[in-house]
């Protein structure tokens, strides 16, 4: 039981809103002394775990200087003029187009974004220039909530609609797993199974991103 | 066989600009935390130019040192802000579409690329090593589209640094989260955090039934990724500590189905956990939301019905087929 401390640590430690990069290390090595380790070892596995998951943030910073590059020079006016022309075109439309492109391509394994290369450039601005409020111009508080479906609509579609027909992450790892003791399974069986709920999130989806496209329509959240 | 576009190369390429970044605080006399910054992005530049040949430690306390940094509010926004709107809005009307390119390259350069550079050899030379495809593609196309980003606009080049720097420290902290995170799944799995959560999980509930089985699976999926903020993890704890001998050996469940809709289910964790800050925190700080539990508050809605739907599913299937 005491190796659950490091468990406590992240639950007090987000519940009184503690620096989140803090809590972490504190539930790490609260663990790893729980577990038995020294300092000195709790250390070299934070090191080594972390110089191996560099990896994890490598897009975002090379991202950072094309889109910062680009959005001074106007790139989300322009995407968001592009929105404002069409008179189809909502916010939740806009989400929920994006969604489904996003969960098409990684059906067989593509990624084709993520929240630097797509959503913070072209889709959040695509949505924001689509809102279709009452005097014309989003509000601070319907911005941010535009700009957190945006960031929603990513994950739906990333996370929801993986390996359906090429299998590549998940569904190598749950094969592998199952492998590993003896349980036989096809990939094909594995993938097909994750069918349905792929199109139960894109339903899913339509119904928040109307959702907020009601909620922008009447006016809510202005103050 | 030699690998011409290591990954590394990328590493050294970020490790690069993350230090002119860290160089461009340092200098900035306005900064509110000037030092601070200053020294926690030079230190993730030699993380990533050298994170590999000094000792792992080392890498670890300069981690921790980041961490404090971080948690006394060393760490901040510069006060400058960026252009001003008008000058913006006009450029936008003068560049137009053109500005849009240098974007929608990457996802075109990445599908291309990830099929194809991975059968790329030549007489003991390849271009890259398949495993890292993708990555290395997505790399690839960064380093092109900032290419055409600056034949567009042609700036100063001082300009890509100082624009990249106020997005790098508007992410600030919560760069380090996703790896660091990963670091403490290492330490979890390494204390066997997970035995002692399938443990629990099977003494507190009659998982002999076989609904509360499938409840306890996709509960405990979803839990489990909320702590650590990653299905993957969960997935091996839950699966061989509650899914295989109840579901499966118990009464005859579906592997195939239990494992795709049990990692759906842990998904749903994933979304509204603030522990997988690569999805959830990092966006919000992207596109700066003052709310930083913002997304998070966007998906529970969606995750407890989408979790719901695989639970209904699974019990509807699972002993069924």
């Amino acid at each position: 039981m005491i190796k659950l401390i490091g468990v406590l640590v992240v639950g007090i430690g987000f519940a009184l809103r503690i620096n989140t990069l803090l809590v972490v290390v504190a539930a790490g090595v609260a663990t790893g002394l729980a577990a038995g380790l020294s300092p000195h070892e709790i250390a070299t596995l934070i090191g080594r775990f972390f110089v191996e998951n560099r990896f994890m943030i490598l897009p975002v910073v090379l991202m950072l200087p094309v889109i910062g590059l680009l959005e001074r020079h106007g790139l989300q006016e322009r995407v968001a003029s592009i929105l404002r022309r069409g008179r189809a075109a909502t916010s939740g439309r806009v989400l929920l187009w994006y969604h489904a492109l996003r969960a098409g391509t990684s059906t067989v394994g593509l990624n084709i974004g993520n929240h630097a290369s797509m959503v913070r450039p072209i889709v959040a601005p695509m949505a924001e220039g689509a809102a279709r409020v009452p005097s014309g111009q989003p509000t601070p508080s319907e911005v941010a909530a535009i700009r957190a479906h945006a960031a929603a609509a990513e994950n739906l579609g990333n996370f929801f609609a993986d390996d359906i027909i090429v299998a590549v992450g998940p569904v190598l790892l749950i094969k592998g797993l199952y492998d590993s003791v003896g349980v036989p399974v096809s990939v094909w069986a594995i993938s097909l199974w994750g069918a349905p709920t792929a199109v139960f999130v894109l339903g899913v989806g339509w119904w928040r991103y109307h959702r907020l496209d009601v909620g922008l329509r009447r006016g809510e959240g202005r103050s | 066989m030699t690998t011409v576009l290591d990954l590394r190369l990328f590493l050294v390429v970020a490790g690069l600009y993350v230090a002119c970044v860290a160089w461009d605080v340092a200098r900035d006399a306005t900064h509110p935390h000037r030092v601070g910054s200053a020294i926690f992005w030079g230190l993730l530049a030699a993380i990533f130019l050298a994170g590999d040949r000094v000792p792992a430690a080392v890498v670890g306390y300069a981690v921790l040192f980041m961490a404090v940094l971080a948690g006394l509010k060393q760490v901040g926004m510069p006060r400058r802000g960026t252009g001003g709107e008008s000058e913006r809005a006009r450029e936008a009307t003068r560049l137009g579409n053109r500005l849009i390119w240098p974007v929608a390259v990457i996802p075109m350069v990445v599908i291309a690329g990830a099929a194809v550079i991975e059968r790329v050899e030549w007489r003991g030379f390849r271009l890259v090593e398949p495993r890292h495809a993708t990555q290395v593609a997505l790399g690839a196309a960064c380093l092109l589209a900032l290419g055409l980003a600056w034949r567009v606009t042609r700036p100063h080049p001082a300009v890509a640094v100082t624009e990249g720097s106020r997005l790098l420290q508007a992410i600030g902290w919560a760069l380090l989260l996703p790896p660091l995170l990963a670091s403490l799944g290492g330490i979890f799995a390494r204390a066997g955090v997970g035995d002692v959560v399938a443990d629990l999980v099977r003494q507190s509930l009659p998982t002999h039934d076989p609904l509360v089985a499938v409840v306890a699976y996709c509960g405990g999926m979803a839990l489990f990724t909320i702590v650590m903020g990653n299905a993957f993890a969960a997935f091996p704890v839950m699966t061989l500590g509650v899914g295989l001998p109840f579901i499966v050996r118990e009464h005859g469940g579906n592997p195939a189905i239990m494992g795709a809709l049990g990692m759906l289910s842990g998904y749903c964790g994933t979304l509204v956990t603030p522990m997988a800050a690569n999805f959830n925190l990092v966006p919000a700080m992207l596109l700066e939301l003052e709310d930083r539990n913002a997304v998070i508050k966007a998906q529970v809605p969606m995750a407890a019905v989408i979790w719901v739907f695989n639970v209904a599913l699974m019990y509807a299937c699972v002993y069924r087929f």
